[in-house]
């Protein structure tokens, strides 16, 4: 067993795990996180994605002992004063889902992109979320999702600028 | 009150999804639970000889090790499949768990339970298998030869069944006189559906009680329970057990099959008298949920000098995989084969469908099921008809349609065709592409080496599945009817009950519409249950684009019998006649006055029933069962345009206009949504997917490291049309909308790429179009079909 300390959504968690435990197991089945969710197992669906320090990770490809001392950040982390994000809201707007189950990862992985990159192309959203497979949508309502995120995001910006 | 018919409402169920809140079954965490991990054959055919499961029982935290014998020995039967195509069909068992022999790779051999999932997983590597590997057939086609390995023991071949439809002896004739016979010989590949979510499932068994829970990623929990306890299970009373589909992550029709983990899970918690949850690896998805398609086609069709379509003849081999699924006999043939009529007057029709056991997962319906693989071969041999005559694909299509004013209008395959307007969605798409701009403006393009093409695809599909009595002749062992429950709270609040399921399709939103609108109170006052036999009366659940055309109605027919009820209560309160009083936006008024009652009231007088009418019984909750009359023909046009790069063979979609009619529209954001990711499924069919084995049954594609689907940067934005012609005979005039997509785009596609190469010599590619058999069709010099290393069977056999 190793011993981990890790800031998910801003609480800090102790735990002891077992060296081949995985992130998103350790999120789902120790800390009750069932948002982030396994969609496959060679990295290749981005179900699973989740931040760490900021940065979007696939969390079945992160061991938990990796993220000792660091911060991860879920889709239950997205609206934690109560509030939706604009990516959330963007989702709900522009029917950027179905059956909902590769939504946290794609709000994630989104989430990431409109850090760096705030007024993004349709050709960049569609590049940024080629690590997420969705079965539902054809994609073409997460593309509108997050161009609604991102102009809610820069109006925001101006506003409090 | 707002007119919620017809309006984009978002949905209701999206707050849980977009929070983290969804509540799969994966999610589920009861106490004591164990964890299953299935051992499973890593042979394509072979004799089990002896299994030692000591080592495995040894393991630290290990509960159990069973295998299929111990659950036969303990009264676990065959799952059955829910379809007979003809008397002599063969129906070779299929335990939960392999008996003597295992017939595919991922068929389970054993299980082992223990108190966490690591822990089952390890002991799962010390269950000892002998195994006794025997010759494998994976090639439907070559399953068929007289030598073939026979995949069960107990038949004399691997011929499941042997079906036509059609008449043989007018088709021969009528091709016989053809002006002109263009034939294609096709092969529509196997597919793998691959919802995002794996499958789950949770068998739960309260021993106080002796009552069963079975939580299951399914479309349908009634049709498991009914399953599971009449036919798999006989001891297991049904009225003692409740089967939970909760939040399902896609389906496509994967889900829709009584899959051997639900019998183990349920079974196995019985055993141990703790919770025993399984959720699929994606790599063991891979191998046990049932594929799709897999049909090895010759097509003739034959036409006379006017371009009049005369006859249309095929012979169909499909792959029905190791063991009959759920609704496997039904997909490639009355799904199949009374869908080639198409949108066209062709008077003689013939079909001969041979389905063959292999040594493959079994194949069953996915998104679409037959009416794709029917779609796809009229739509291309009739591209390639007009190729070869000169002809204008639109004209050679427009020129066969069936005219508006023929409808109802009996194809020579058994169908009625209740209505439709197939010039009119191909008119309204030729618009919204530009068809002629866009011909001028690929011979400009061919000038300078660039490689442009436009496709085609005018489809009609069988939905609102189905008339019991019909399907019933056709050998389905269930009715299809749907039920629809509505209780009115003394509040006022309405719960809706269906049995139709939701995963993805948006039922907790479109359903709330239909029943806000009709009773005139807000959409909030509305909620909608599903997926839980406990609370639903009774289902068949989603599959077939059934829901909104058979649920639905089922509700509307339950919101009659509300309203009729709540019409006699409102008339005693109003001391009016009932015939004199109207129900409008919720509430009743006697005509002519101001005279009112709100619809509220007349709830909490149906509940405190002092000043009550004479001979009516409290309360206000009502059920009905709604049995279609017919199917609902949803059709259209779909067109797209593509740019082959001759270079690398890469195919790039520039543009795709889809203009269906699905008949009236409750939510359309909805139905567009719907529309988008079935585009994006039968696109990813056309250029990327397909699962493939060696020649030994092992499969090649396992896992999303080799099996490509459409990401995001593959796909374009679409551009969707609607065009309304009401289905005449249900309550709400809707025909389905789930399915069209994926029915039309994947000739749409085909025939783009084809019509850009035709030029050099290219009629046709085998599916999947990837780069490199694009580029090495191109690169053949003339016939690119047989230089694109044709796939030998619908499995793509490498």
């Amino acid at each position: 067993m190793a011993h981990i300390s890790i800031t998910v959504n801003g609480k800090r968690h102790e735990a002891d795990v077992e060296p081949r435990t995985l992130l998103v197991d350790f999120l789902r089945e120790h800390l009750g996180l069932t948002g982030t969710h396994v969609g496959c197992d060679t990295s290749q669906c981005g179900a699973c994605t989740v931040h760490l320090d900021g940065r979007s990770v696939k969390a079945c490809t992160v061991f938990a002992v990796q993220a000792d001392g660091r911060s991860v950040t879920t889709i239950e982390g997205m609206s934690a004063d109560g509030a939706l994000h604009p990516l959330q809201e963007g989702f709900r707007e522009e029917h950027g889902l179905q059956c909902g189950f590769c939504t946290p990862g794609m709000i994630m992985a989104a989430a990431d992109l409109l850090q760096h990159n705030p007024d993004p192309s349709e050709a960049e959203i569609r590049h940024a979320l080629e690590g997420n497979y969705c079965r539902c949508t054809g994609y073409h309502n997460i593309v509108r999702a997050v161009q609604y995120a991102a102009r809610k995001m820069r109006e925001q910006a101006t506003v409090e600028a | 009150m707002p007119n919620f018919i017809g309006s984009p409402v978002k949905r209701v169920e999206d707050k849980r999804f977009i929070t983290g809140k969804g509540r799969y079954t994966d999610d589920i965490v009861l106490p004591g639970m164990t964890y299953a991990c299935i051992v499973r054959s890593e042979h394509a055919h072979a004799r089990i000889k002896a299994i030692d499961t000591s080592a495995a029982e040894a393991v630290d935290g290990v509960l159990a090790v069973f295998t299929g014998q111990d659950m036969v020995d303990d009264g676990i039967l065959s799952i059955p499949t829910g379809w007979a195509v003809g008397d002599a069909m063969k129906e070779p068992p299929h335990y939960p768990l392999a008996v003597g022999k295992v017939h595919h790779v991922g068929d389970g051999v054993a299980v082992v339970i223990a108190t966490d999932k690591a822990t089952a997983q390890d002991a799962a590597e010390q269950v000892m298998i002998e195994y006794e590997p025997l010759p494998a057939v994976v090639d439907a086609t070559a399953a068929l030869a007289p030598d073939a390995p026979i995949v069960h023991d107990g038949l004399d071949s691997n011929l499941c069944f042997d079906w036509e439809l059609g008449d043989r002896d007018a088709t021969d004739r009528a091709m016989a006189a053809a002006h002109h016979v263009t034939t294609y010989e096709l092969v529509n590949q196997r597919v793998v559906p691959n919802a995002i979510e794996p499958r789950s499932a949770i068998g739960h068994y309260d021993p106080a009680r002796e009552e069963l829970t079975l939580y299951t990623s399914s479309q349908n929990p009634h049709l498991i329970r009914l399953l599971l306890c009449a036919f798999v299970w006989p001891d297991l009373p049904e009225h003692k057990v409740r089967v939970v589909s909760p939040d399902v992550g896609g389906g496509f029709g994967s889900k829709i099959f009584h899959y051997p983990e639900e019998v183990i899970c349920a079974w196995a918690s019985k055993k141990l008298e703790r919770p025993v949850k399984w959720t699929a690896a994606r790599s063991e998805s891979f191998v046990t949920d049932a594929h799709g398609r897999d049909h090895v086609s010759t097509a003739e069709l034959g036409l006379d000098a006017e371009g009049n379509m005369v006859a249309l003849r095929v012979k169909t081999v499909a792959n029905l995989g190791a063991y009959l699924s759920t609704f496997a006999p039904a997909v490639p043939t009355y799904l199949y084969g009374t869908l080639l009529a198409g949108q066209y007057r062709t008077p003689h029709i013939h079909v001969n469908v041979k389905g063959v056991f292999t040594n493959t997962v079994p194949v069953d319906a996915y998104r679409g099921a037959g009416r794709p693989e029917a779609t796809f071969l009229v739509e291309r041999v009739v591209e390639l008809a007009a190729k070869e005559l000169g002809m204008d694909p639109a004209e050679l299509r427009r020129k066969n349609f069936i005219r508006p004013d023929e409808f109802p209008y009996d194809t020579p395959v058994a169908l009625q065709y209740d209505s439709g307007n197939y010039e009119g969605a191909l008119d309204k798409a030729l618009e919204m592409i530009g068809y002629e701009d866009f011909r001028r403006e690929q011979a400009e393009a061919r000038k300078q080496g660039r490689l442009l093409g436009i496709g085609f695809s005018s489809y009609i599909e069988a939905c609102g599945i189905a008339p019991s009595q019909v399907v019933g002749a056709l050998g389905a062992r269930a009715g299809l009817y749907e039920s629809g429950g509505i209780r009115v709270h003394p509040t006022g609040k309405v719960e809706v009950f269906t049995g139709t399921h939701s995963h993805g399709q948006g039922h907790e939103t479109t359903f709330a519409q239909i029943v806000a609108h009709e009773l005139g109170i807000p959409l909030e006052n509305v909620e909608v249950v599903h997926g839980d036999t406990s609370r639903v009366p009774f289902g068949m659940g989603t599959y077939g684009s059934r829901s909104l055309a058979v649920g639905g109605s089922a509700i509307m027919r339950a919101l009659d019998k509300v309203k009729d009820k709540a019409r006699k209560i409102a008339a005693h309160k109003l001391e009016a006649a009932e015939e004199d009083v109207e129900f409008v936006d919720g509430t009743f008024r006697v005509k002519g006055t101001d005279r009112t009652i709100g619809f509220g009231d007349v709830a909490l007088t149906a509940y405190v029933p002092h000043d009550y009418p004479e001979g009516v019984e409290p309360g206000l909750d009502e059920n009905a069962f709604y049995d279609p009359k017919n199917f609902t023909f949803p059709f259209g046009t779909h067109i797209c345009t593509v740019e082959v790069d001759p270079d690398t063979g890469v195919v790039r979609i520039l543009r795709y206009v889809a203009v269906d009619d699905v008949g009236n529209i409750i939510n359309p954001m909805i139905v567009e949504g719907q529309i988008h990711g079935g585009i994006a499924q039968g696109v990813g069919q056309a250029l990327f997917e397909g699962a493939v084995y060696d020649e030994t049954g092992q499969p090649l594609t396992g896992s999303y490291m080799d099996y490509t689907m459409p990401r995001a940067d593959d796909l374009p934005s679409f551009e969707v049309g609607h065009q309304v012609t009401p289905c005449p005979h249900n309550p709400l005039g809707v025909k389905g909308a789930g399915e069209a997509g994926t029915i039309a785009s994947t000739a749409c596609v085909v025939n783009a790429v084809v019509d850009a190469l035709y030029h050099r010599g290219i009629r046709d590619i085998p599916m999947p179009l990837t780069p490199e058999r694009v580029w090495r069709a191109l690169h053949a010099g003339g016939d690119g079909a047989a230089a694109a290393a044709a796939p030998a069977g619908g499995n793509g056999q490498a």
